[in-house]
């Protein structure tokens, strides 16, 4: 594997230009800046709101200076909420080219799209210079998630990325899974996995607090094509999803923007904390593949049966695939064909080792399924956190 | 892996490695399970064995879907991966297809295609 060292000492397997806008205001200006440079490795995120959340700030700041990163272009309309000066200068700390475009100071659209692209052209220059170095295990985070769920994807591709998160974290490596509302019914066999009761404890909250949001919400995260998928109920879900996270230890809790601070298995706890606000916490996969990113995942391991085609800004993510009816339909979309389990034509193991591999390739440069159809799907919404307490993340 | 790691008794373990049932065409989970899943789309007629019995089926169970290993009353909890999934609404014979209009979850109803019309339908993570 190859990365490129950054100034913290942390190392990116993708070196890109990072576009962001501050409010949506600013969304049409940012993506015309990108576009340009859609052959290249430009991408682009934003916050929509127009009302500072400290949540939005953190998440923003962690993308921004997210080791895939090399350099960042901001781009504000200058009426907007969001901390724009205090985001430049966390940028500017790391030693990452930035610059930050006011697009009612320059002119309008015209004119920062214009001083965007020279920009972004200058950004690329500098970092096609930069050349890459070795990297370990021990230096990568991987995050995990499930899209399009159905019946398979509990047999076969989520067991399979357990198995996969087993040989990594043997290996040093960080590993990520997430979504407490999709893990309701399984808090007491997770906590009875936490490296220490207090863990334990915060596990079983975490889930508690999921739930409740869920149920003020009215409904879980299960869809109808989950069901007509040959899943039941949340439960039932729950327990296939939970597969994902392997069989080791689990190291800690984290919420969107901690770091894993050493290897080993994390849950990442993304419902916000309080009294319900801002709707759902979730409302599509990428709200959470935008969490895991901000944890500092360089790679998201994404489970469908259904076929999702979702790919992200900022991170590669591998599509395994669940079911082999939607891998013959949707090949080109897909990393790994992990329904052959069911045809007999290969074992848990064996997928696990595949996707390992795939993990390998793509933190040594090699383009995924999602980053080759050029998907950089993001989103990123309203939420409110309380820092973790000190049992998230015992020693 | 390191064997610090290592939880025995994580549920995936379970998961094709358990004792499977005589047919291949079907999944056994965990030898608690008092359901097994369709690996394959199965036909009505079709007749697959389940513990050493053959089983003619009623219906249709597409890939992915439940049947019922054996009878299961009205109340009874089912279980998947050795785990509770919930609670059966209704008498369940031998071999039925098991899923929204037999089984409900204990924590938050679930919504299946047909309830999406008219309500605030779902998300298919």
């Amino acid at each position: 594997m190859r990365g490129f060292l950054r100034p913290d000492g942390r190392k990116g397997i993708r070196n890109l230009v990072l576009v962001g806008y501050l409010v949506e205001c600013a969304h049409h200006v940012a993506r015309e800046i990108a576009q340009a440079f859609r052959e290249q490795e430009v991408h682009l995120v934003g916050f929509p709101g127009c009302y500072p959340n400290a949540y939005a700030l953190r998440v923003m700041t962690r993308l921004c200076t997210h080791p895939n990163v090399g350099a960042v272009l901001l781009v504000s309309l200058g009426c907007e909420g969001f901390d724009r000066s205090g985001l430049r200068q966390a940028v500017e700390a790391t030693g990452r080219p930035v610059e930050t475009l006011v697009i009612q100071d320059a002119g309008g659209t015209r004119k920062t799209i214009a001083a965007g692209r020279a920009w972004v052209t200058g950004a690329l220059a500098t970092l096609g210079a930069a050349s890459a170095v070795s990297m370990g295990m021990d230096e990568l985070v991987v995050g995990t998630i499930c899209g399009g769920s159905d019946g398979t994807s509990g047999l076969t591709a989520n067991p399979a990325i357990g198995r996969t998160f087993d040989l990594l974290v043997a290996e040093g490596a960080a590993c990520l899974f997430e979504e407490t509302g999709e893990l309701i019914g399984c808090e007491h066999h997770m906590a009875a996995r936490a490296a220490t009761p207090e863990l334990g404890a915060e596990i079983i909250r975490s889930v508690a607090k999921a739930a409740r949001y869920y149920k003020t919400l009215g409904h879980g995260s299960f869809a109808a094509g989950n069901a007509h998928g040959g899943l039941t109920t949340l439960e039932e879900k729950s327990m296939g999803a939970y597969a994902k996270s392997g069989a080791s230890r689990i190291r800690g809790l984290l919420k969107p923007g901690d770091l894993p601070p050493h290897g080993g298995l994390y849950l990442l706890d993304m419902i916000s904390d309080g009294e319900v606000r801002f709707g759902f916490p979730n409302i599509n996969d990428n709200v959470e593949i935008a969490d895991l990113i901000a944890c500092g995942s360089h790679v998201i391991l994404f489970s469908t049966g259904r076929g999702s085609v979702v790919g992200s800004a900022i991170s590669p993510v591998i599509k395994v695939c669940a079911n082999p009816d939607t891998h013959r339909r949707m090949r080109e979309d897909m990393d790994v064909d992990a329904g052959r389990i069911l045809e007999g034509r290969g074992t848990l193991d064996e997928v696990g080792r595949e996707i390992y591999a795939r993990v390998r390739a793509a933190a040594s440069g090699e383009r995924t399924a999602s980053e080759s159809l050029g998907h950089q799907e993001f989103t990123l919404l309203y939420k409110s956190f309380e820092p973790i307490g000190p049992a998230c993340l015992p020693r | 892996m390191a064997s610090s790691e290592h939880q025995p008794d994580s549920p995936e373990r379970t998961v094709l490695d358990g004792p499977g049932t005589t047919d291949r065409r079907l999944i056994l989970l965990s030898p608690q399970d008092n359901v097994c899943v369709a690996c394959t789309h199965l036909a009505a007629g079709d007749t697959v064995v389940i513990d050493g019995a053959a089983v003619t089926l009623a219906e249709r169970i597409p890939l992915g879907h439940k049947l019922a290993r054996r009878r299961i009353r009205a109340g009874e909890t089912i279980t998947k991966y050795g785990a509770p999934i919930g609670s059966a609404t209704g008498d369940i014979a031998a071999g039925a297809h098991v899923h929204l209009h037999n089984l409900k979850s204990e924590y938050i109803p679930s919504f299946g295609m047909d309830a999406i019309e008219g309500s605030a339908g779902g998300r298919g993570q």
